[in-house]
C-alpha cells in the first residue's frame, strides 16, 4: 500500500492520498483519494506500472452523522463567597472544570472501488472517494471514462445511494423507476406506509400494522 | 398517418413507396422489447431504435424483481443471508453460497478444513456444468430450435439437481455452505452417485457436441456477429465466459487459487473471435474441463469432519473491518463486499453481480446487427434476472 501510495505522489502533483487500513484479517487496506484529482490517479492506476485495468465492483457505503462525546477542560470564572477582614464577599475565582461536550461530525457517501489486474493477475487494490456530506454536496467524479465497467454500478450507486457522478455519460435510475424520489440503500431511509391487512400480524409485522393503524386514526380526526 | 378509412386507403398505404430521407435513410422504428418478451429470460426490456431492421441504439431496462436483496440482508445477522443468496442467481445457488461464505471466511479469517473444500468443489463443478448445458439449451432455443437441444440439457441438469436434492434436501434452493464448512457430511453411497453421474457426462457433452457444433444453422446464424474485443471485453469488467471467448485467458480459478483449485489439472478454454460461437464453444470446453475436475476431485475425497470446529455459530460477530471475496460463478465473477462494525449484522453488504455487469457491452455488440440477432446476442450473455436487479 504504501508503495502504491508513494507511486500516485510521485505521478500526480498534488494528489492527497491517504492508507485507510482495515483491522480485518483479511488485510485488504484502502487509499482515500481527495476528489479532485480522482481521475488523473485513476488514470495512471489504469496505464501507469500497476496496470490496474480491471474495475471489479463499485459500490456505495452510507457513513451517518456522529455525535462525538469528549471531555474537555474548561477553565471558567466562578463566583464564590471568600471570608476576608471587611466580612464575606463574592470574588470570581478561576476553576478547572471538566465537561463533556457533545458535536456532530457530518457523515460522508462514500463510493469504494475494487481494482485488479488482468494483465499482472494481482490485485484488490481499493480506492474510496468521500463526499463532503450527505445532503448536498454528494457529487463525486465519475471514473465511467476511464474504466467502462463503472457505466451501470455508479448508476447503481446514484440510484440506491445518491451520489451524483460528474461526467458520467448516462446517469439516470437503474434499479428503481425514474419517478421514485429517494435513495432507499440509505441508512436513514424511511420506509412507505405500505402496510396490507394481515390477519395474524405478529413481530415487525404487527408493529407496523399498529402504526399504520395510528397513522389512519390521525388523519380521520384531523 | 391518418386512420385509413377504407380499403382503397388501406390498399393505397400498402403499395406507397417507403419514406427515404435525403440522406437514404429510411424512418427510425422505436421499439420496446420486453419485459414480457419469451427471449428475455424473465421481466428485461430493451428499448431499440431500429432503422429497418438494423439495431442503431440499443438500451437495457431492468429492476422490475428489485427487491433490494443489500438492505434486507444488512437487516438481517450474516447467517440469516445465506438462504437468501440461494435467489440470486437460481441456476447457481451453491456457487453463491460459496461466493458468501468466501467473503465472510475472509472477514474474520476462519479456515476450512480439507474434505468441505473438496466438497465445495465437487459441488462447484456439477453446478457449472448443469448452468452451461441450459445457457447453451436456451440459446439454441432461441434461434428457433424449439426445445430438443434444451430438453437434452434439461435431462442432464435433472440428473445433478437429483444429487443436489439427495445432499442438501432441494433441488435449487440447496442453502448448503457455511462459514468455515458445509451443512451436512456427505455420505458414501451420495460420492458413488455422484461418481456413476460424473461419468456419463462426456457421453452427454459428445452427444451434444455431435447435435450442434458443426450445425450448418447455429454457424451461419453465429459466427461473426455479436463480436467482442478483449479490449473492450476487460475495460468493460466482463468476466467469464464471455471474457474468455474474446480471448483474455482471465479465470479466478487460476488467478485466486481460492478453494484447492491449485490442486487439479485443468485447462482454460479460450475463445479466438468473440463472437456468439465462441462463447457457445467456450462454454462446451469448460463443461469438459470441469468433469476432468470432477474426476480428479472424486477419486480423492479425505475425510475428517465437514465444518471447523472452531468456528463460532451463536453470537457471530465479525471484528470490525471489511473484505472483498470472490469466486469463479458458472457466469462471471461473483464478489461479495462487506463491512463490519462488530455487530451481529453487516453494515454493507454488496453483491457483484456478474450478470448485471455483463450487460454493460450489449448495445456495443448488437449495433449494426439485425433485430433477430439481438434476441441472440442476448441469449450469449447468459443472464438472470434474480441477480441482475436483486
Amino acid at each position: 500500500m504504501e508503495e502504491i501510495k508513494a507511486a500516485i505522489e510521485a505521478a500526480v502533483a498534488g494528489a492527497g492520498v491517504t492508507i485507510v487500513r482495515n483491522e480485518s484479517p483479511s488485510g485488504q487496506h484502502s487509499l482515500l483519494i481527495d476528489p479532485p484529482h480522482a481521475v488523473p490517479v485513476a488514470r495512471f492506476l489504469k496505464d501507469g506500472e500497476l496496470k490496474l485495468d480491471f474495475l471489479s465492483n463499485v459500490t456505495g457505503v452510507d457513513w451517518l452523522d456522529k455525535e462525538v462525546a469528549e471531555k474537555v477542560k474548561v477553565t471558567k470564572q466562578v463566583a464564590k463567597e471568600v471570608d476576608s477582614p471587611e466580612g464575606k464577599r463574592t470574588q470570581m475565582i478561576e476553576e478547572t472544570v471538566e465537561e463533556t461536550r457533545k458535536h456532530v461530525e457530518p457523515g460522508y457517501l462514500e463510493a469504494v472501488y475494487h481494482l485488479f489486474s488482468v494483465e499482472k493477475k494481482d490485485g484488490p487494490v481499493t480506492i474510496r472517494m468521500r463526499t463532503a456530506n450527505r445532503v448536498d454536496q454528494v457529487q463525486l467524479p465519475s471514473l465511467t471514462p476511464i474504466w467502462r465497467g463503472a457505466e451501470f454500478q455508479e448508476r447503481e450507486v446514484f440510484d440506491l445511494y445518491g451520489i451524483v457522478f460528474t461526467g458520467h455519460p448516462d446517469l439516470r435510475r437503474i434499479l428503481m423507476w425514474d419517478g421514485f424520489k429517494d435513495h432507499p440503500m440509505r441508512k436513514d431511509y424511511v420506509e412507505p406506509d405500505d402496510y396490507e391487512y394481515e390477519p395474524t400480524a405478529h413481530d415487525h409485522v404487527a408493529t407496523r400494522a399498529k402504526q399504520h393503524q395510528e397513522k389512519q386514526e390521525v388523519g380521520s380526526r384531523e | 398517418m391518418g386512420a385509413l378509412d377504407t380499403k382503397a386507403d388501406a390498399m393505397e398505404a400498402w403499395n406507397r413507396p417507403p419514406v427515404i430521407t435525403p440522406e437514404g435513410e429510411g424512418e427510425l422504428l422505436e421499439l420496446s422489447m420486453g419485459p414480457h418478451h419469451p427471449s428475455t429470460h424473465g421481466v428485461f426490456r430493451m428499448d431499440v431504435t431500429l432503422d429497418g431492421e438494423r439495431v442503431l441504439k440499443l438500451k437495457p431496462v431492468f429492476g422490475y424483481l428489485h427487491r433490494n436483496h443489500e438492505k434486507i440482508a444488512e437487516g438481517a445477522a450474516y447467517l440469516a443471508s445465506m438462504p437468501y443468496t440461494d435467489r440470486l442467481d437460481y441456476f447457481c445457488s451453491l456457487t453463491n453460497n460459496w461466493a458468501y461464505a468466501l467473503a465472510v471466511e475472509k472477514l474474520v479469517g476462519q479456515a476450512v478444513p480439507e474434505r468441505a473444500e473438496y466438497i465445495r468443489v465437487i459441488l462447484a463443478e456439477l453446478t457449472r456444468v448443469q448452468n452451461h448445458a441450459s445457457a447453451i439449451g436456451f440459446l439454441i432455443q432461441e434461434m428457433g430450435a424449439s426445445g430438443t437441444p434444451l430438453m437434452y440439457a434439461f435431462r442432464e441438469r435433472e440428473k445433478i439437481l437429483d444429487l443436489f436434492e439427495s445432499l442438501t434436501g432441494s433441488r435449487m434452493m440447496c442453502n448448503y455452505m457455511r462459514f468455515g464448512g458445509c451443512r451436512v457430511d456427505v455420505s458414501e453411497a451420495w460420492l458413488q452417485a455422484t461418481r456413476k453421474v460424473v461419468g456419463e457426462l462426456p457421453k452427454f457433452v459428445d452427444e451434444f457436441e455431435e447435435l450442434l457444433t458443426g450445425n450448418e444453422i447455429l454457424m451461419a446464424r453465429t459466427q461473426g456477429v455479436g463480436v467482442l474485443k478483449p479490449d473492450l471485453a476487460v475495460n468493460a469488467s466482463i468476466t467469464g465466459p464471455m471474457l474468455r471467448a474474446s480471448g483474455v485467458n482471465y479465470d479466478i480459478r487460476k488467478v485466486d487459487h481460492y478453494g484447492i483449485y491449485d490442486r487439479f489439472q485443468f485447462r482454460v478454454p479460450l475463445g479466438d473471435h468473440g463472437d456468439i460461437y465462441d462463447r457457445y464453444m467456450v462454454r462446451v470446453l469448460e463443461m469438459r474441463e470441469s468433469i476432468g475436475i470432477l474426476e480428479q476431485a472424486l477419486k480423492e475425497v479425505p475425510g475428517g469432519p465437514v465444518m471447523d470446529p472452531k468456528a463460532k455459530i451463536r453470537g457471530f460477530r465479525p471484528k470490525p473491518g471489511e473484505a472483498y471475496g470472490r469466486i469463479e460463478a458458472p457466469k462471471g465473477e461473483l464478489g461479495f463486499y462487506l463491512i463490519s462494525r462488530g455487530g451481529a449484522e453487516p453494515y454493507r453488504y454488496r453483491v457483484r453481480p456478474p450478470s448485471l455487469i455483463n450487460l454493460t457491452v450489449l448495445e456495443d455488440m448488437c449495433l449494426g446487427h439485425n433485430v433477430a440477432d439481438v434476441v441472440l446476442i442476448f441469449g450469449s450473455v447468459d443472464i438472470v434476472l434474480g441477480e441482475v436487479d436483486r
